[in-house]
């Protein structure tokens, strides 16, 4: 069975927001952006079925977002999916962030990014609140292994 | 387009001579927008397409100007001072009151009571009608296609009075079985609530026939107005139920206010539904004698400027000729339903034979959540999900749609624009 959590090639939290950035600068043209993101999406690695229940699931979000996180030599390491592909790729971006770092590290790390990269308000707020509900599940997450 | 219309809107939409391009004679569709100075909003740099009206209608500047005027110049406490204000307060509110009395052609004003919406009205029943009426092993008969407002309430009520919930199903067609709506009507059936028009499918319910049927078998008859008011003429006297509800926002009125009709004489007996202000005769410590109905019902300050909004809203619908804007919105809604049905993997969802301004649909390996964020970029607002009708997207084996929405500011160019967006959506998903 592959690895359903996410193991992730840049080394920081920074270096991930800073790539993601670059990325996206790339897109002028709003439909391009979303193409990418979608792309992302489809690229996180499969997501068992059976997690996709009510137990992973994040709550707030008008999509279906379902996520599982496992702690593996001190980093904390996050399987996420959404039966939609634009919120899968929102969902691939966070994990991209904050899959397979330290505790310390994605706690110190502020959602904010979103923001700043223009995510949250590409999506409207009702919309954007999954996201913003699941990197606050991540968290969350972090601070209960410390 | 400029120059707002803020005058009389009695006029409105009349024929003067001129006919819109698309539109339906006698239905001047340039003048009834121009009354919606939202419409002419942009985002992300586009024009505006509200196609959501089903969730809340824009509204009409003769609201916006009603709401402001009482608040300016009228507002005071209802039905207690003696001062002047008060006095054009409590006219401008019991005003709106016999507003919606015609507008529902109830027999008296005082079967019009206000309340928050249609949700609060039904609340109201289920816990003053039917916690008096309902009793153990009785039961509510609902439909498959309601509301989770029209749901909820009735699952609470049964659960306290330990009554029984029934269902009545649907065809795949999303219109109700009506040989199967009748064999679930008996004996122990104390109460039948359901939707006018479904708000996922736009189905239009028989409610006469309903009514009829319930009766026949001694089953009070509540009915869910809130996506029929905007569209339909409604005459409670000839539907014949016993209650009737609608929301002030989705027919062109404000948010936080609804009508409650209710007989007369079911009013009377029923139990109040919440202790205050305004809803007694007198207060002692060892007795309180409650008001008569609507008072009974309306504890505490109500939502004066509301109700004055919703008045003005019944006014503006007023002053559309209804048959005209029946053919106006009936057009849109075979028009979309011919260019929506043309859009490849596109499949609607509600094909009932007699349906309202409701266009929901599911699209080929798309999920309607995309849908929706495409359109949104595009300009185009229309609402996704499972619309607070859960059992309904069970029954129809889907988790969700997407849901355009008319209102009688909808044209053919909307539903181009929605197509257009639908385009975009298949070249980025398929």
């Amino acid at each position: 069975m592959t690895d359903p959590f996410l193991v992730p090639e840049d080394h920081t939290a920074i270096d991930a927001i800073a790539a993601i950035g670059d990325e996206l600068d790339v897109f002028d043209d709003w439909m391009d952006r979303y193409q990418h993101i979608i792309e992302l999406g489809r690229k996180l690695p499969p997501f068992p079925k059976d997690w996709a229940n009510d137990a992973h699931r994040v709550p707030g979000c008008q999509s279906q977002v379902w996520m599982e996180a496992t702690l593996r030599d001190g980093r904390m390491f996050f399987a996420g999916a959404s039966d939609a592909a634009i919120v899968s790729g929102l969902v691939a971006l966070l994990l991209r962030v904050y899959s397979g770092r330290p505790p310390a590290e994605i706690i110190a790390t502020d959602p904010v990014f979103l923001k700043d990269l223009g995510l949250l308000e590409a999506l409207s707020t009702n919309r954007g609140n999954g996201i913003a509900a699941m990197a606050r599940k991540v968290r969350e997450a972090a601070a209960s292994v410390r | 387009m400029t120059g707002v219309q803020t005058g009389s809107v009695t006029s409105l939409g009349l024929a003067d001579g001129q006919v819109g391009g698309n539109d339906v004679a006698d239905f001047n569709i340039e003048r009834v927008c121009q009354n919606f100075p939202i419409l002419r909003e942009k985002v992300y740099g586009k024009q505006l397409v509200y196609l959501d009206s089903a969730a809340t209608s824009q509204k009409p500047q003769g609201v916006i100007d009603a709401m402001s005027r009482f608040l300016l110049k009228k507002n005071a406490n209802v039905h207690r001072g003696v001062h002047h204000l008060a006095e054009r307060a409590t006219e401008a509110y019991e005003g709106a009151r016999v507003k919606a009395q015609r507008f529902l052609n109830a027999e008296h004003a005082n079967e019009i009571v206000f309340v928050r919406g249609a949700t609060e009205a039904i609340n109201l029943v289920a816990q003053s009608y039917g916690k008096k009426h309902v009793g153990e092993e009785d039961e509510v008969l609902i439909t498959a296609m309601e509301h989770h407002s029209n749901i909820v309430p009735w699952q609470m009520l049964c659960e306290q009075k330990n009554a029984r919930l029934r269902v009545a199903p649907i065809n795949d067609n999303g219109e109700l079985l009506l040989d199967e709506f009748e064999r679930l009507i008996g004996r122990k059936t104390k109460l039948v609530a359901v939707t006018h028009v479904s708000n996922v499918l736009g189905t239009i319910n028989p409610i006469r026939h309903i009514v009829e049927m319930a009766h026949a078998r001694g089953a009070r008859v509540l009915v869910d107005g809130a996506q029929a008011v905007p569209h339909l003429k409604i005459d409670v006297q000839a539907l014949g139920c016993d209650f009737y509800v609608f929301s002030g926002h989705k027919m062109y009125g404000p948010t936080g206010i609804g009508v409650l009709y209710g007989r007369s004489e079911l009013l009377e007996e029923m139990p109040p539904y919440q202790g205050g202000g305004d809803m007694i005769l007198s207060v002692s410590f060892e007795k309180t004698v409650y008001n008569v109905p609507p008072y009974k019902f309306e504890a505490g300050t109500p939502n004066m400027a509301g109700a004055v909004g919703l008045g003005a809203a019944i006014d503006f619908l007023a002053g559309l000729e209804h048959e005209a804007l029946a053919a106006h919105e009936k057009e849109v809604l075979a028009y979309g339903t011919r260019m929506l049905s043309a859009v490849p993997g596109l499949r609607l969802v509600g094909t009932a034979h007699a349906k309202a301004s409701v266009l929901s649909f599911v699209l080929d390996g798309v999920h309607p959540h995309d849908i929706g964020t495409i359109l949104d970029r595009e300009g185009v607002a229309i609402r996704t999900g499972h619309h607070c009708a859960q059992p309904l997207m069970s029954r129809l084996d889907i988790p969700a749609t997407a849901r355009a929405s008319l209102g009688c500011y909808n044209t053919r160019q909307d539903i181009d624009a929605l197509v257009a967006g639908l385009d975009q959506v298949r070249e980025l998903f398929q």
